[in-house]
């Protein structure tokens, strides 16, 4: 169906067969954990305990145990909030826009970043709860009937707007991630050898039985919720930047804020993807499946939402200038030159600085490279947010009330609390799930593959070319 | 099942009955008509039962779960006979007086069930029946602080009356040497009238008055009074060192009378200037036109030329803006008869010349009204000095301290402590273990005044009364009935007064009595006080008595807050924010910026400061604009370490001891041997830490010339540029506007009034159950105060969009007050983004908190462009880290139990006062009819002591605010951020300077 230009690098490397795949993929899933990756689960859950004396702290005491005060009513909380919606960007994006898109290089990586995106979404989800003054009350934001009469959610308010956009957001990124993870799970129930992961995988497939009709409603549905996703990529963080953009504070009120944010968003979570790719191949030795192709496509996305994001910085300087408004001139220039200069700059340097260095082809291929950009990206958009929040914030409009804001331990806690959450999960998620979508790299084997010669393993299952949906193929079952 | 043993139910069965057969198949075959509906249907006489049973089963549960999450018990205990006067939830008011070292203030006392809760002005009276001061405004929690002394204690025991009463009469009759009765300013003829009787009594009597912030030589100089000053007349004004709006002599009515002259309008394009000059940036000074930093050193000097310049020749002395100085003697010279020049300087040379220039000046008889001097300050420097010379020679017998606190509020502190050692008989009155009390045998714990009897004459020939509003709390005894009780009288203090008035009294005594305590006051001009006959022999001298100065100076000064530090237990007052330094919980040494620079000080490095005498202290430093070069200032009041005053315990340093004491005087100022850095730093909570306005229009000021050329061009109103021309914001909008229907509150604050007292905080305070968070929490930045005065310095020469260099402050900057609350906006910010709709309009325009509601989020606050919203970061009530008169019950009967306290994490602000609105509202509806202007009013325009704000109804056009607003439109009327579109229901006036 779909013409592949010859000299495309292939997708697959090493001359990988549809039972190399199976047995590349779920040989972390069924060995005994390594330690390396014991290791790393005990890091992960320190930095979750953390995070639970953390939260204790919070809910226990109160919010006063952060450093917020009269002025600064958000500050590390809403940070850490977009910045983990941010990172929970691409795993959609991956999946749900390049699968429409057919972007086939997507396939071996779409699993990971979607858990990935699950994973920053739970993060993100703790903060809205946490930084209420009486998290108890949460469930008031949703729109429930009620015996208080006619008490009702204010449908104004853009908080308001958040709780439907990253709840519906992350019940898709879910579904979408889930209904992928259905025909492996078969594969590996198939090939279990202990009572318990047999029982538990075939609870997880939800008794797949791979049948060309299954396999057609997943094709149907994987479309569907794609279409449903897609929308929602731009939809999350363009509400999320309306937080700001819809209020009245200096360095807040800006229509560039929600184009601006999902460049950002895309930019972080891209970022994040790479960072965590470039460890889990190497450690799961899956160098053939996310392979130096894959790295540079992403590199590639990264420059252009990373330019974008540095347009957008520019952007708002002129319009500062340009609208000859006085508070919004002082708050730019307060950013740049302030007290918080070092926190603009920080960002400046990872966000726009940093990125270009990928237009360098030899930097854009080299792992090391990519990876310590990735980083500094990371650290540069958790930056951005806290540049737009807590520098637009500190000085507003009456300098009586102009105040710094200054971290606590219990601050820092609660964030580093969610990454070792972050890791947590998606260690687990790592050791016992395929972390790379065997059916769908499965799909583009034949189509995008290096060849090897000879082939001493001639694969007996007909290709799927992309995901199209009419190549509906049982696989799943033919692997042993 | 049929070949099973029969067990038969009973006899019944066995007979087989029709009866019996009939009811066979009922479990409970008469009792129970469980089936009486359904019952035609077999399959019914089973299931149903089961469905009831469910029903019942999971109601139960429901109830259980319910039950056991309810609300503890909490006692409430109804009256079983109710009180003649007391109707729950109706506030009775009390006439009556605070007065406290200086600070008179004849005051309404509300209650409520009994408890006073609120302090506010009586306006029956003519002194001040405008205002409060905020220690008068904080008195009502020292009723119920929790470490007032509940009994009598001897030697550190606690004891009861009867045995105090019989150790101090048998000591007495015993007594070998002289009787002394120390205290501070007694302004209370019968009080007076005791005290003398007690001295006839004991024999060999002294009445030793001393004020830990002396104003001895104004009294020397004036024959033992102060002067009538009544600064209304005065179209100029020169003070020197003379803080009249904030600590000197009596500065609630000075506030009032001062800006009588301030107010400005259409009608009244007139106003008095102000020329201050002064060491430390005083509230005076900040208000004043044109401000001049003086050494302490340079006060004769400049007072010396000031006399000579009048009588033509003379000038600026080295080291004072000549300019400055020349401009006012033009002005006086000008202005003679309605000129007044006041000197806060404790030197009887300075004080005798004041007294010659005023004569000069033609001011006795206008501006200083000599028919009624004020009383309020009385004590005699020379006589205590010699009273602790006295007391170390060991020649007195007995001593009682009452109101005075002389082991801390006096320079020589520690001769007061080794003498004492040295008295036979030493007996206190303290409501408080203080520091002089902790030292004394006996403690006779007086009453606190909400409890007392008493009467008083602040000013010659008026009179006020003070009555109790609560039966005493604990077994205290009022000091009068003490006194009365140890002259062997059986008289109570009330009998004492009532009988003492009958002097007074004209017409049927009961009824003149009952009016006056009805009133509070009496002002036919009666006078009853018995001056203190030390207070007129004060030295009265013509050459200077100060030590002479080199080097750095240092200035003791006294807060509007703190006083002398007999509150300093009071939290209300410590939270309070400075209202030139905006600092909290602790005094400072202010310093000027270059002076800081040259010793490489920075605001927070604790500086050890010793004096000539050697007596070191260490405080933190503050750069303080304005602060005279070559000079530094700390404030009374702080520095106590006793266990048994805990809230003002480890606070600041204790100031008393850099006041010099020379040529029997005390110079609240002295030389400084050695300035230094201990290296230690000591941050400052101080509640704004911004001082510049950064060129922007918030706040707005301009010239009187320009007032009176054009009233018109004084304020600058934005204009949004659009297609058609230049447009007022409120006219492009994406909402529509509320239709308000019945009424419209709003609120006028005119800057030109406000003298930045911060009365109006306190009172908001109070009124509102606002929490105190104390000393960590405010340099956290989370103070909770619901209105704020925003303070600006101007700031140093700049360029447009210079902002590095205008983020400082001028060396001698001009000060400009803003009092700052929610603006109750008609398109409000934070009223969109609540999630939840907790905070929304009111159909009469208020902006409101429904804290049942609150999530907390803080989007509000955020999206707030005045910062005014507060959040309960923690739960501020029965919390042990909050540990002030929330977190006990005796402290907690200061709350005002129409108001909710609000619990921890959510948002909370100003609500206009609603209770009040409400009430208001109500008691005209009981009548029959509409709310009358001037009925409802906020806490803070109800405290204001110089009607600096109007609370109303904008719908009425009768009332007060709808006249101000009509006639100020265009002229001075502003809103503050009026280009974000906001649309504020408080609107500020423009202020305007008599610059010379």
């Amino acid at each position: 169906m779909q013409h592949v230009s010859p000299i495309r690098e292939p997708l697959v490397t090493g001359g990988k067969t549809y039972h190399d795949i199976t047995e590349d993929v779920c040989r972390q899933v069924e060995a005994k954990p390594n330690m390396r990756w014991a290791a790393a689960l005990a890091v992960a859950l320190v930095g979750f305990a953390i995070f639970c004396y953390s939260v204790y702290r919070t809910l226990w005491f109160g919010i006063g145990e952060w450093g917020l005060n009269k002025t600064v009513g958000w500050a590390w909380d809403i940070t850490n909030f977009v910045w983990w919606v941010g990172i929970g960007h691409a795993g959609t994006l991956i999946s749900a826009i390049l699968l429409l898109f057919r972007q086939k290089w997507r396939t071996s990586i779409n699993r990971a970043a979607e858990a990935m995106t699950i994973f920053a979404v739970i993060c993100a989800a703790m903060f809205p709860v946490l930084h209420m003054g009486r998290p108890w009350l949460a469930y008031w934001v949703l729109p429930l009937p009620n015996t208080f009469g006619s008490l009702w959610v204010n449908f104004n308010s853009p908080l308001l707007w958040d709780v439907f956009a990253i709840s519906t957001y992350f019940s898709v990124s879910l579904v979408f991630w889930y209904i992928g993870l259905i025909p492996d799970f078969a594969t590996i129930r198939d090939r279990a050898t202990g009572p318990i992961a047999r029982r538990a995988y075939a609870i997880l497939s939800f008794g797949w039985t791979g049948s060309a009709k299954a396999w057609s409603r997943y094709e149907t549905v994987s479309l569907i919720l794609a279409g449903l996703a897609t929308p929602l990529v731009l939809s999350v963080h363009t509400i999320v930047s309306m937080d700001f953009a819809t209020s009245v504070i200096p360095g807040w009120h800006t229509t560039i804020f929600p184009p601006y944010f999902v460049a950002g968003a895309i930019f972080s979570g891209f970022a994040m993807v790479l960072t965590l790719m470039i460890i889990t191949r190497k450690v799961f030795k899956l160098e053939d499946y996310i392979t130096l192709e894959h790295i540079e496509s992403m590199n590639k996305v990264i420059i252009l939402t990373g330019s974008i994001v540095g347009v957008a910085y520019i952007t708002e300087f002129f319009i500062a200038w340009y609208s000859q408004v006085e508070y919004e001139q002082y708050a730019f220039i307060n950013r740049a030159t302030g007290p918080y200069w070092w926190a603009y700059w920080s960002m400046m340097t990872c966000n726009v600085i940093t990125p270009q260095l990928f237009w360098v082809r030899a930097i854009r291929r080299s792992l090391v490279a990519t990876f310590i950009i990735t980083i500094f990206v990371n650290i540069g958009m958790w930056f951005e947010r806290f540049v737009i929040i807590v520098t637009s914030l500190h000085r507003d409009y009456l300098p009586s009330s102009w105040a710094m804001f200054s971290p606590t331990s219990i601050d820092i806690g609660v964030y580093v609390g969610t990454i070792g959450l972050f890791f947590t999960l998606f260690l687990l998620f790592a050791k016992y799930f395929p972390v790379v979508n065997m059916a769908e790299v499965k799909a583009i084997l034949k189509s995008s593959s290096e060849r090897k010669q000879p082939h001493h393993h001639e694969p007996h299952a007909k290709a799927m070319h992309g995901s199209a949906k009419h190549t509906i193929t049982n696989i799943s079952h033919s692997n042993e | 099942m049929q070949d099973r043993i029969k067990y038969w139910k009973g006899i019944e069965e066995l007979e087989n009955t029709p009866e019996f057969a009939k009811h066979a198949h009922n479990e409970f075959p008469e009792f129970l008509p469980i089936n009486e509906a359904k019952g035609e249907s077999p399959s019914s006489t089973v299931t149903a039962p089961r469905r009831d049973f469910l029903k019942l089963l999971g109601f139960g549960l429901a109830a259980a779960t319910l039950a056991s999450c309810e609300a503890p018990v909490r006692k409430a205990i109804p009256y079983l006979n109710k009180p003649v006067d007391v109707e729950p939830g109706v506030a009775n008011w009390y006439a009556s007086t605070y007065f406290s070292h200086g600070d008179y203030n004849s005051i309404l006392v509300k209650t409520r069930e009994g408890r006073p809760i609120k302090i506010e002005p009586n306006p029956t009276s003519s002194v001040t029946p405008l205002g409060t001061s905020p220690r008068a405004q904080a008195s009502v929690l020292n009723l119920y602080d929790n470490n007032r002394l509940r009994a009598p204690f001897i030697k550190g025991k606690e004891s009861d009356w009867a045995k105090l009463d019989r150790e101090v009469m048998s000591k007495l009759s015993s007594v070998n040497g002289k009787v002394v009765l120390v205290s501070s300013t007694v302004i209370s003829p019968s009080t007076k009238q005791l005290i003398d009787e007690f001295g006839v009594k004991t024999g060999n009597f002294e009445h030793v008055v001393y004020d830990a912030n002396s104003v001895s030589a104004l009294l020397g100089a004036n024959g033992g009074v102060i002067p009538g000053y009544d600064f209304s007349k005065a179209n100029i004004i020169v003070s020197i060192g003379a803080d009249f709006l904030g600590s000197w002599i009596a500065p609630t009515p000075f506030s009032k009378q001062y800006i009588q002259n301030r107010k400005v309008s259409a009608d009244k394009k007139d106003m008095s200037r102000h020329y201050q000059f002064e060491t430390i940036l005083s509230l005076t000074g900040a208000n004043a036109d044109v401000r001049v930093p003086i050494k302490p050193s340079q006060e004769l000097a400049l007072v010396q030329a000031l006399s000579n310049s009048l009588g033509g020749g003379g000038s600026a002395p080295a080291g004072i803006d000549s300019k400055a100085f020349a401009a006012a003697v033009k002005d006086l010279n000008a202005n003679r008869g309605k000129a007044l020049v006041v000197s806060g300087s404790n030197d009887p040379a300075v004080q005798t010349l004041v007294a010659s220039i005023n004569r000069t000046l033609g001011a006795e008889g206008t501006t200083i009204d000599t028919a009624a001097p004020y009383f309020v300050k009385q004590g005699n420097d020379a006589q205590m000095l010699r009273f602790i010379d006295e007391m170390n020679a060991g020649s007195i017998g007995a001593v009682f301290f009452y109101k005075a606190n002389p082991a801390y509020d006096h320079p020589l502190a520690d001769k007061v402590v080794s003498g004492l050692k040295k008295v036979g008989l030493t007996v206190s009155f303290a409501e408080i273990m203080d520091e002089t009390a902790s030292l004394v045998e006996y403690v006779a714990p007086d009453n606190n005044y909400l409890e007392s009897w008493n009467d008083f004459e602040p000013k010659k020939g008026f009179l006020s009364i003070a009555q109790p509003a609560i039966s005493p709390i604990f077994t205290t005894r009022q000091m009068q009935d003490s006194l009365l009780t140890w002259n062997g009288s059986s008289d109570t203090f009330y009998d004492y007064i009532r009988n003492n008035w009958r002097k007074v009294a004209t017409g049927d005594f009961n009824t003149f009595w009952e009016k006056s305590v009805h009133d509070g006051v009496l002002e036919s001009g009666a006078t009853m006080l018995r001056l203190n006959p030390a207070a007129a022999t004060a030295a009265a001298a013509t050459t200077s008595a100060r030590p002479a100065a080199s080097g750095i100076e240092a200035v003791v000064y006294e807060k509007i807050q703190m006083g002398p530090g007999y509150d300093a237990n009071n939290p209300w007052l410590q939270e309070m924010g400075d209202p030139i330094t905006k600092a909290t919980w602790g005094n400072y040494i202010t310093i000027s910026r270059s002076d800081a620079e040259a010793g490489s000080i920075v605001q927070g490095d604790v500086l050890r400061l010793t004096t000539t005498g050697g007596k070191t202290i260490e405080a933190p430093a503050l750069i303080q604009p304005g602060q005279a070069v070559g000079t530094v200032g700390i404030a009374m009041g702080y520095g106590r370490t006793l266990d048994t005053m805990p809230v003002a315990k480890g606070l600041g340093a204790n100031a008393f001891p850099v006041a010099t004491v020379a040529n029997n005087s005390v110079f609240f100022n002295g030389p400084v041997k050695q300035l230094e850095k201990t290296g230690a730093t000591s941050e400052i909570a101080q509640m704004q830490t911004h001082h510049t306005i950064m060129d922007r229009l918030v706040v707005q000021e301009n010239t009187l010339a320009k007032y009176v050329e054009n009233p018109k061009e004084v304020t600058e109103y934005i204009r949004l540029t659009t297609h058609a021309g230049k447009v007022k914001p409120s006219t492009i909008s994406l909402w529509d506007d509320y239709e308000y229907k019945n009424h419209h509150w709003g609120m006028v604050v005119d800057l030109n009034s406000c003298i930045g007292c911060g009365a109006c905080t306190l009172s908001c305070h109070i009124e509102n159950n606002v929490p105190v968070v104390g000393k960590a929490e405010v340099l956290n930045r989370r103070e909770m105060h619901w209105m704020r005065i925003d303070r600006y310095y101007s700031a140093r020469e700049h360029k447009e969009g210079e902002y590095d260099v205008m983020e400082h402050p001028a060396d001698n900057p001009t000060v400009i007050f803003q009092p700052m609350m929610c603006q109750h906006c008609n398109h409000a910010p934070c009223e969109t983004v609540c999630p939840v709709a907790a905070t929304m309009h009111s159909s009469e325009g208020i902006n409101q908190m429904a804290y049942n509601r609150c999530v907390g989020t803080r989007y509000c606050a955020n999206n707030c462009p005045y910062k005014v919203r507060r959040f309960n970061w923690f739960a501020y009530a029965n919390n042990d880290k909050f540990d002030y008169n929330m977190n006990n019950d005796l402290g907690k009967m200061v709350l005002n139990p129409d108001v909710v306290v609000r619990a921890r994490g959510v948002m909370e602000k100003c609500s206009f006062c609603v209770q009040r609105v409400q009430l208001g509202k109500l008691e005209a509806k009981r009548e029959n009819r509409r709310p009358k202007d001037g009925e409802i009013v906020s806490a803070c325009a109800q405290s204001c002591p110089t009607d600096a704000i109007i609370f109303g109804d904008m719908l009425d056009p009768e009332s007060r605010i709808s006249k101000v607003l009509a006639r100020e439109q265009g002229e001075r009327a502003f809103h503050v951020l009026e280009e974000i579109n906001t649309q504020p229901n408080v609107t500020y006036l423009t202020k305007i300077r008599n610059l010379a």
